[in-house]
């Protein structure tokens, strides 16, 4: 349900530490409160996110939800399958339902973020 | 919602039916509902496909009963009861003396002078003080929490439904009713009305005997579907939400239920303020948008038109069905026409709609050789 070598925000994004890289998405756990994902609004490439404020927004039937970046940098990559397929966040949070890759500016912000262990007890799972 | 915070609602029959099938419980209208068991999107596709069916016991009941039923519900209701044979139904809203709509009903003349008034859960305690201040010559008698509603929807709920009842349900056509019969054993009214835009049928029953007609359904292959499908459902095909797409400050003629007001030859409360606003004219209609792209009008979103705000989003969501962000909302009447272009303002920006007619969608009706 967790995977164990990724960081965490207390706001359910996942990020994935790739060479001087990180991809960015929603855990399994959110994406399972969501249900129903009918829409996800994603930034151009290029644009500038900062740590901990919002990216995109996440809209399921009923309500819709910020995105916020686990780390700031420059959006290099928007995953575009989402424009017409948002349920993939639904079926594979961790893979195909990845939202953005960013080149972070400082890496040591992934200390302020979960890890695994963490995470888990963040959402009651422990 | 904290499990401590839905100790403290009302609970249908069904309640712990509901929690067995791993529903998410929500509260609505002071009362613990299941949102969703599958997901939304999968039980609004059973019920526009197959079958689905809803536990809608919240919904207030009301009998009207007694010499003077007929005449007391004449003088409270839009739409005129004096049309209804024995057996028969019809919607209708129940008005202020301004127009504005206390609640919208459904009213079924059960036989004679004995009359069924189904309105919402929000507005029961409303409905039930303006029927008592108003009757005369028959008694009011609010059944909600002796009475359980199933309401049994889709295209195959005939077929489903047919062999657990006793009555021959292809001779109850559209908003008519079998006032006694059984359901699984169970003594119940079933009426052929709904709130989803497919053809079924809602199955009163006592209150402690609704468990058996609902095992009974899901035994047969009926699929459960809960609040969220029921709302996306009502609004693809084009049905208003108390509370949501009308108030006390809205009239009939504004929301779109023209067709429900019988002013000739009646009077009834709140005839005069529909009379003058016929002759003078609304200054806003409800309206169907279709949305550009994936984003959602939720409600209170503004509606646009060249920069200049002129109308607010009532509903909004994704229509799983029909494949669109859809919407319902208020314009001037000069912008209430079909093909008009305007923008509803979504985060902050403005996405392109266009008023279209409504519903959103229709059911395709079933030919004879087809209905089985």
């Amino acid at each position: 349900m967790v995977p164990e070598e990724l960081r965490y925000t207390t706001e359910h994004e996942w990020v994935r530490v790739e060479g001087n890289r990180a991809r960015v998405g929603i855990t399994k756990y959110a994406a399972d409160r969501l249900t129903d994902i009918v829409y996800v609004e994603l930034p151009e490439v290029g644009r500038e996110v900062r740590f901990m404020e919002p990216f995109g927004v996440i809209e399921s039937v009923k309500a819709a939800s910020d995105l916020y970046a686990p780390l700031s940098g420059r959006v290099v990559e928007v995953n575009e399958r989402l424009r017409d397929q948002p349920e993939l966040v639904g079926q594979d949070p961790y893979g195909e339902g990845w939202m953005i890759v960013i080149e972070p500016q400082d890496l040591s912000e992934l200390d302020r973020l979960l890890d695994a262990e963490r995470y888990r007890k963040h959402i009651g799972e422990d | 919602m904290g499990e401590s915070a839905l100790e403290a609602l009302r609970r249908t029959p069904l309640y712990e039916h509901h929690v067995r099938l791993k529903a998410r419980i929500v509260e609505f209208a002071g009362w613990a509902m299941p949102l969703q068991y599958e997901g939304i999107v999968a039980e609004h596709r059973a019920v526009r496909s197959g079958c689905g069916i809803f536990d809608v016991s919240h919904m207030a009941e009301f009998w009207i009963e007694g010499p003077q039923a007929l005449r007391t519900l004449d003088r409270l209701l839009c739409n005129d009861p004096k049309r209804l044979a024995d057996c028969q139904g019809m919607y209708t809203p129940l008005c202020n003396e301004r127009g504005g709509i206390l609640d919208d009903l459904v009213v079924l003349r059960v036989w004679g002078e004995r009359f069924l008034v189904v309105g919402n859960a929000s507005r029961r305690e409303v409905d039930g003080a303006w029927l008592r201040t108003h009757a005369h010559g028959c008694r009011v008698r609010d059944a909600t929490e002796q009475t359980a509603l199933v309401a049994v929807q889709g295209p195959l709920a005939a077929e489903l439904l047919q062999p657990l009842v006793e009555a021959d349900l292809g001779s109850v056509r559209y908003y008519h009713c079998v006032p006694e019969t059984r359901v699984a054993g169970v003594r119940a009214l079933v009426s052929r009305t709904g709130y989803t835009g497919e053809d079924g049928f809602e199955v009163f029953t006592p209150w402690e005997e609704a468990g058996r007609v609902w095992e009974a359904l899901l035994e047969a292959g009926a699929v459960p579907c809960g609040l969220g499908a029921r709302d996306t459902l009502r609004l693809e095909a084009g049905y208003l939400l108390y509370g949501q797409d009308m108030d006390e400050e809205t009239t009939p003629w504004e929301a779109g239920l023209g067709w429900t007001v019988k002013l000739e030859g009646r009077t009834f409360i709140g005839r005069e303020a529909l009379w003058r606003q016929r002759e003078e004219g609304v200054r806003r209609r409800l309206v169907g948008l279709e949305v550009r792209g994936r984003a959602i009008a939720r409600p209170g979103a503004p509606i646009l038109r060249d920069g200049t705000n002129v109308g607010v989003v009532t509903s909004g969501s994704w229509g799983p069905w029909v494949q669109k962000s859809i919407a319902l909302g208020y314009v001037p009447p000069s912008l209430a026409q079909p093909g008009t272009q305007v923008q509803v303002e979504i985060r902050g920006r403005g996405v392109p709609a266009e008023v279209v007619k409504l519903p959103f969608y229709r059911r395709i009706p079933r030919t004879k050789s087809s209905a089985g």
